[in-house]
Order: C-alpha cells, then sequence, then structure tokens
C-alpha cells in the first residue's frame, strides 16, 4: 500500500488560544473575525482603525480605567466579561457622568477555550447593549501558559457629565443621610465560595449589575442634592464609607440594624469569619443625599429593581472626622474601619 | 439564623445586663480565655454596656498570638524551600517572625496555600507526589483532633510526602500559669466553649478548687457570654468556687471522647514555649514517637531556629490579663495591624488588634 505524499499545511482550527493569536498575523485577524467581531461589531470598531474618532457631547469629560483579573473567571452571576464592562461603566456613573465609550484590552493565556472566550465577549456585548455603551476600541494579546490567570481584562471609559452635577467623595455635609442600595456582601462571598478548597456549596449569586440608569433617574429627578456617591466594591461598604469619611472630614454614623444581609451571604460570613461590611459588592450604590430629600431618593431607588431594598443606614455627622462608628444592636458603639489587606479566614 | 439570632437577641442581652447589675455588689475582675470571646464582646460592645462592678480581661486563648517566635521563624525557612507546599490557616499567614510573614515568603516565590482544614492539606499531598506539603499545625484542644486525624490518616495510607510543623497547646495549664502568677487579678474565668466541646469541663474541676475560682463554659454569642458573665458572678457573690456550665448545647461534661481518643493516638504531652509568656510546662502537645516521621521540623532540620522577641512587645502582659492593650505604650503607635510588633495585634482573635479595630477611640 502506498500513501500519496501530502504537503503539510498549517493548522488554522483552533479550539484553545495560541500564542500566534497575538502576534498580529493571519490568526490573530481569525480571532477578530471569529470571536470579538460578531459580537462588538459596531460603526467605530468595524473600521478598524488604530482608534475611535469620538464627537462628544458638550459638557465635561469623566475618564476612567479598571482592570479585571477575578478568579475564578466564570461565577455564579455573572463572569469576567460582564464585570469589566459593569465596573467601568459604574465608576463612570457614580461620578455624575453619563457612560458613552468603552475600550477594552484582553491579555489572554495560551490554552484558554476560545468558546470560553467566546461566551465571555459576549456578556460583554449584553452588558454594554444593557448599560447603553459602546466598546470601540481594543486589543488582545497572548501570553505563554502560566503567565496570566486565563484571562485578564482591562476596560476604559469615557462619559461626559451633565450639568449641573457635582458629586464629590469630598462634598459630604454633617446632616447628609447615606442611603445603601440593597444587601451587602453578594459578589464577595459568590467569589470565595466557588473557589476551590472550600468544603461547603452554596447558591451565593453575584450582584455584578450596571448602576446607570438608577443613577441617571436620580440625577435627573434632583441634580443638586446628591453630594456624593459610590459603587462600593473592594474593601466593601466599609471601606466605601471610610473614604468618604476621610475625604470630606467628617464623622459617619451606621445603624447595624439597618444593613441589609441576605441570609446565605450572612451564614457564609459567619461560617468563615468575615464581617459582609468588608466584603465586596459588584451592583451597589451608596448615597450621600441632603435630608431633607433622602426620602424622594430612597422611594426613587426602591423603584428600580437593583434598588428594591435601598434603606437609609445612616448619617454625617460633625464629631469623630474620618470615622465612621456603628451603633451595634445592643446600643453600644463600634468603629467600622478599612479592613487590612486579604480577608483571612480565621482558625476557629 | 436559626441558632444565631437567638443569642443574639437584644431584649434578652438587656435582661441579662440588668440581672448582673443587680447581682454584683461589688467589683469583680473576670478573664474569659478564648479570642473569639474576646472579639465578640468588643465587637458588640459588651463591655461598654456591663456595670462598672464588672471588669473583663482578655485571656490568652487566641492560638495565633501564643505561637511563639522561634514556630513561626521555622514555618518561614520551611516555606522558603523549593520541594514545599507550604499549607496554614489563613490567620498565620500575617503572624511576623522577625523580618517577615509568610505572605512575604509566597511573593518571594514560595508555595504557601491557605487550607480550611488539615484534611484540604493531606488532600494536596495526595495531589502532588513529587511534592513535600506541611501543614501548619497551631492551635488549642479545638483543632489538635483534626490535626491528629490528619497525620493518623497520613500514616494509615503510607502518604510519605506530608508532615505537619506541631505549635498545639493547651488551655488548662495555661489558667494554672496566670493564677500562679504574683500579679494575678483574676478571680473568675469564663471558659472557652469550643475547647470544653472537645475535652468536656471535668478537667477544670481541680483548677476551681486549687485557687478556689469558679469557672463557667459558655459560647461566643452576646447572649451566651452575657448568662456566662451573669453565672461567674453568681458564683463569685456566693463564694463558691466551681465549675458551671452555661453552654449546655454544644458542651458535655465528657466532651467528644472519639475526638479525645484521636488526639492521644497521635499526641503526648509536652512542654511548649508560649509566646510572650514563656515555657509552661506540660502546656503543650507533641507528636508520639511513634509519629515522629511526620514531624516537620526534623524532616527540614529547623529545630535549630531559634528566635528574640521585640523587647517594646507587651503581649505577654495582656495575654495574662495584666495589661489591657491600650495600657501597652506601643499601642496604634509603634504597633498597629498594618505594622504589628506581637502577634495579639495580628490575629482576628487577638485583643490587641480587637481594640484597635473595634473601639480603640471611641469616647
Amino acid at each position: 500500500m502506498t500513501i500519496a505524499p501530502a504537503c503539510p499545511t498549517p493548522i488554522m482550527q483552533h479550539e484553545t488560544v495560541q500564542m500566534a493569536h497575538g502576534a498580529g498575523g493571519r490568526l490573530s485577524q481569525a480571532l477578530m473575525q471569529r470571536v470579538f467581531m460578531p459580537h462588538l461589531s459596531n460603526a467605530f470598531l468595524d473600521l478598524l482603525d488604530d482608534q475611535a474618532k469620538l464627537d462628544l457631547p458638550p459638557g465635561r469629560a469623566a475618564f476612567t480605567t479598571d482592570t479585571y483579573v477575578v478568579s475564578p473567571v466564570f461565577f455564579l452571576g455573572g463572569n469576567i466579561g460582564e464585570l469589566a464592562v459593569n465596573g467601568t461603566v459604574n465608576d463612570l456613573a457614580v461620578g455624575g457622568a453619563r457612560p458613552l465609550y468603552l475600550s477594552a484590552g484582553f491579555v489572554l493565556e495560551e490554552g484558554l477555550l476560545l468558546a470560553e472566550l467566546e461566551t465571555i465577549v459576549k456578556s460583554m456585548a449584553e452588558a454594554a447593549r444593557r448599560a447603553g455603551v459602546m466598546i470601540v476600541t481594543g486589543d488582545t494579546k497572548v501570553v505563554g501558559k502560566g503567565q496570566c490567570d486565563r484571562i485578564f481584562i482591562n476596560t476604559s471609559g469615557i462619559g461626559v457629565i451633565r450639568e449641573g452635577v457635582d458629586l464629590s467623595c469630598r462634598n459630604l455635609k454633617a446632616g447628609d443621610r447615606i442611603i445603601l442600595s440593597g444587601t451587602v456582601g453578594d459578589h464577595g462571598m459568590a467569589i470565595m465560595t466557588s473557589r476551590e478548597g472550600l468544603s461547603f456549596q452554596s447558591r451565593i449569586t453575584s450582584d455584578c449589575a450596571a448602576l446607570n440608569g438608577m443613577i441617571a433617574s436620580i440625577l435627573d429627578e434632583l441634580p443638586c442634592a446628591i453630594h456624593a456617591m459610590r459603587d462600593p466594591t473592594r474593601g466593601g461598604v466599609a471601606a466605601t464609607l471610610n473614604e468618604l469619611a476621610s475625604s470630606s472630614s467628617v464623622g459617619i454614623e451606621i445603624n447595624e440594624t439597618t444593613i441589609p444581609v441576605k441570609p446565605d451571604v450572612r451564614g457564609a460570613c459567619e461560617l468563615l469569619g468575615i464581617d459582609p461590611l468588608h466584603v465586596a459588592n459588584e451592583g451597589k450604590l451608596v448615597v450621600a443625599v441632603a435630608a431633607d430629600k433622602a426620602q424622594t431618593v430612597l422611594d426613587l431607588m426602591r423603584s428600580f429593581d437593583l434598588g428594591r431594598d435601598a434603606v437609609i443606614i445612616g448619617s454625617v455627622v460633625d464629631d469623630h472626622p474620618g470615622m465612621v462608628v456603628m451603633r451595634t444592636l445592643y446600643g453600644s458603639r463600634r468603629i467600622i474601619d478599612l479592613p487590612l489587606g486579604e480577608q483571612l479566614p480565621r482558625i476557629c | 439564623m436559626k441558632y444565631i439570632d437567638e443569642y443574639r437577641d437584644p431584649g434578652l442581652a438587656r435582661k441579662l445586663l440588668d440581672e448582673i447589675r443587680r447581682k454584683a455588689t461589688r467589683h469583680w475582675t473576670i478573664m474569659e480565655i478564648c479570642g473569639g470571646q474576646t472579639h465578640s464582646i468588643i465587637r458588640n460592645g459588651l463591655d461598654q454596656l456591663l456595670p462598672d462592678t464588672i471588669e473583663l480581661v482578655h485571656g490568652p486563648g487566641c492560638p495565633v498570638c501564643v505561637t511563639p517566635l522561634e514556630s513561626i521563624e521555622r514555618a518561614l525557612a520551611i516555606a522558603a524551600r523549593e520541594e514545599v507546599i507550604f499549607t496554614s490557616f489563613g490567620d498565620m499567614l500575617r503572624v511576623p517572625g522577625n523580618v517577615k510573614d509568610l505572605f512575604m515568603v509566597r511573593s518571594g516565590g514560595g508555595d504557601v496555600r491557605i487550607v480550611f482544614s488539615p484534611l484540604d492539606a493531606l488532600q494536596i499531598a495526595r495531589d502532588n507526589p513529587s511534592k513535600e506539603v506541611v501543614f501548619f499545625a497551631v492551635g488549642f484542644e479545638t483543632t489538635a483532633p483534626a490535626n491528629a486525624m490528619a497525620v493518623y490518616q497520613a500514616a494509615r495510607e503510607g502518604i510519605e510526602n506530608f508532615t505537619v510543623l506541631v505549635s498545639q497547646v493547651m488551655v488548662p495549664p495555661a489558667m494554672r500559669a496566670i493564677l500562679s502568677s504574683p500579679g494575678n487579678r483574676v478571680q473568675g474565668f469564663l471558659a472557652a466553649g469550643h475547647v470544653c466541646a472537645v475535652m468536656g469541663y471535668e478537667e477544670y474541676a481541680p483548677v476551681a478548687r486549687e485557687f478556689h475560682v469558679p469557672i463557667v463554659p459558655t459560647g461566643f454569642e452576646p447572649v451566651d457570654l452575657l448568662a456566662g458573665i451573669l453565672k461567674t458572678v453568681e458564683l463569685l457573690e456566693e463564694g463558691r468556687a466551681e465549675v458551671v456550665n452555661c453552654y449546655g448545647r454544644i458542651v458535655s461534661r465528657e466532651g467528644n471522647p472519639v475526638a479525645r481518643e484521636i488526639m492521644a493516638t497521635v499526641f503526648e504531652v509536652i512542654d511548649r514555649p508560649w509566646r510572650g509568656i514563656g515555657l509552661i510546662p506540660g502546656s503543650g502537645l507533641g507528636l508520639r514517637e511513634s509519629y515522629a516521621r511526620f514531624d516537620a521540623e526534623k524532616k527540614f532540620d529547623v529545630t535549630t531556629i531559634c528566635a528574640e522577641e521585640s523587647p517594646l512587645c507587651m503581649s505577654g502582659s495582656v495575654l495574662q490579663g495584666m495589661l489591657k492593650p491600650d495600657g501597652c505604650l506601643a499601642f496604634a503607635k509603634e504597633c498597629t495591624p498594618a505594622h504589628p510588633l506581637g502577634a495579639t495585634m495580628v490575629s482576628s482573635e487577638g485583643a490587641c488588634a480587637a481594640y484597635y479595630n473595634y473601639h480603640s477611640t471611641v469616647s
């Protein structure tokens, strides 16, 4: 039997990310055409220029950037792509800006499944659509196995700040009310309980969501009464309140009984010895508002799905500037400090 | 949350506080043994709510705090070795040795992993036969049974790449050391509920008799703690040096015989140094000769590593209830959770960390 001689041609169909996908050649093009463009296509991106040329509406521009390295990449309630879009949208929105355009930079680890990458890109497209923003420019690099953890994503975003709105963490005034849009700790505990090494299972779902719709409504209604907004991500509500207190040189007092925590999040925190106030959120909003407008803002927030559990958790005071103090269930007081580095589960 | 909210009920807490106020006719100094109890007291501000007659002093029951500096230095030396996967409960990673902690070893390339159980460490050993897996076996009678079980299983399965770096200590010898000290002020104890869940409470009766102190095992929730304080005050007022269990839902007289048996199979009682306190005779556990091949100190030849404490750190006096954390000159100045001089400022169970985090500056 003879085998007909065959000329070996390079393999062009891959199931996983190859170093060549980042080399700028044919495989790079194939990755664009097969994975990115079908989902992200828009008038800016389709031009395939090295930059997006944008016309911004009048007003001051807000510009932000963040890099996402979450592990695991897929978690209950979302994935790294959705997080990368919502996180940057939220960072613009809490500054009073209407988010408009995003960039997306990808660092891919050799060997990542292309099907997983596509799922992530698809989630980014859907998240962008929901938030009303466009991903207008991007970049992809591939690094060797072990040089990154499957996929890292950087997103930067531009938005335009509406007239008359002045939100800053330096604006808090004594008497302001502090409103929290819902339960604390959902995202952080969803991530922590889905990591390997925990011997209990949970159905804790990340709260990953874009807040710009709700924020726009609040600012439409009361452009001047809102003094500051923050999304309490890493470090949780405790870190956010400490930053606000310290930047404005005011004290903040909160009430333990008012802080909403889902039962399963509370259970996991109890088990691991972690304070839910220190745990990250990805779809929550902290608002500092003049006292006489607090109820209006609260009612408005509660009309949104993302704010249906909104509560006033405390107020701004002249005492103990820079410090956050909580009134406990028992009427005693304790300081809510910044968390120190990694959350460490306790021994016993 | 069932079985938790009932023990955090503010109304019940208020009633217990009223009762304590009514019963205490003079000043009493009570020590809670366990760091978990200290944190619950400070976190919930119970010390602010108690009458002036009741002074709580904080005990040595923080495993991270009392692990001696030389054990930390030995852990750092082992964790830095190329062939080692070093596993530990999370708390221990931030405890400083003389210049480094385990986080710094990890960022320098050491394979240091947080586990939630020593049995997880054993699984890592099964999964990585070409690596040496070491578990940092620290803690009181609460962690000892599971740590013993990991060694026992490793022996039974013939796992040769698993060892433990042991720094196990026990409560009753520490209570004796505190009560025997010339500066002792402690008149009654809240015993650590989880330790008693394993050991029972019969071993406390001789201590109560010999030193004429009441000892009350109790739990960690505000209502448990207040009920324990009330019982201790009643016993003190009546002059009764007895052991009375206030943690009946968890603790029985004989404890957990199965857990005690596995401890006794693998460990034997030895002298141990306590960080900040010094050597306490018969206060520790070490591997029996028949399990010596699982001893990381021997396998990696680190027994010669010794270390000196910072002269500024007063954690020994804090751990023995002679000094309140904010009475230390370095407190919140040279010594903070970000730059701890001693382990009592590091651990989530440490008294100094509790004061710093929760009420150091609330007036």
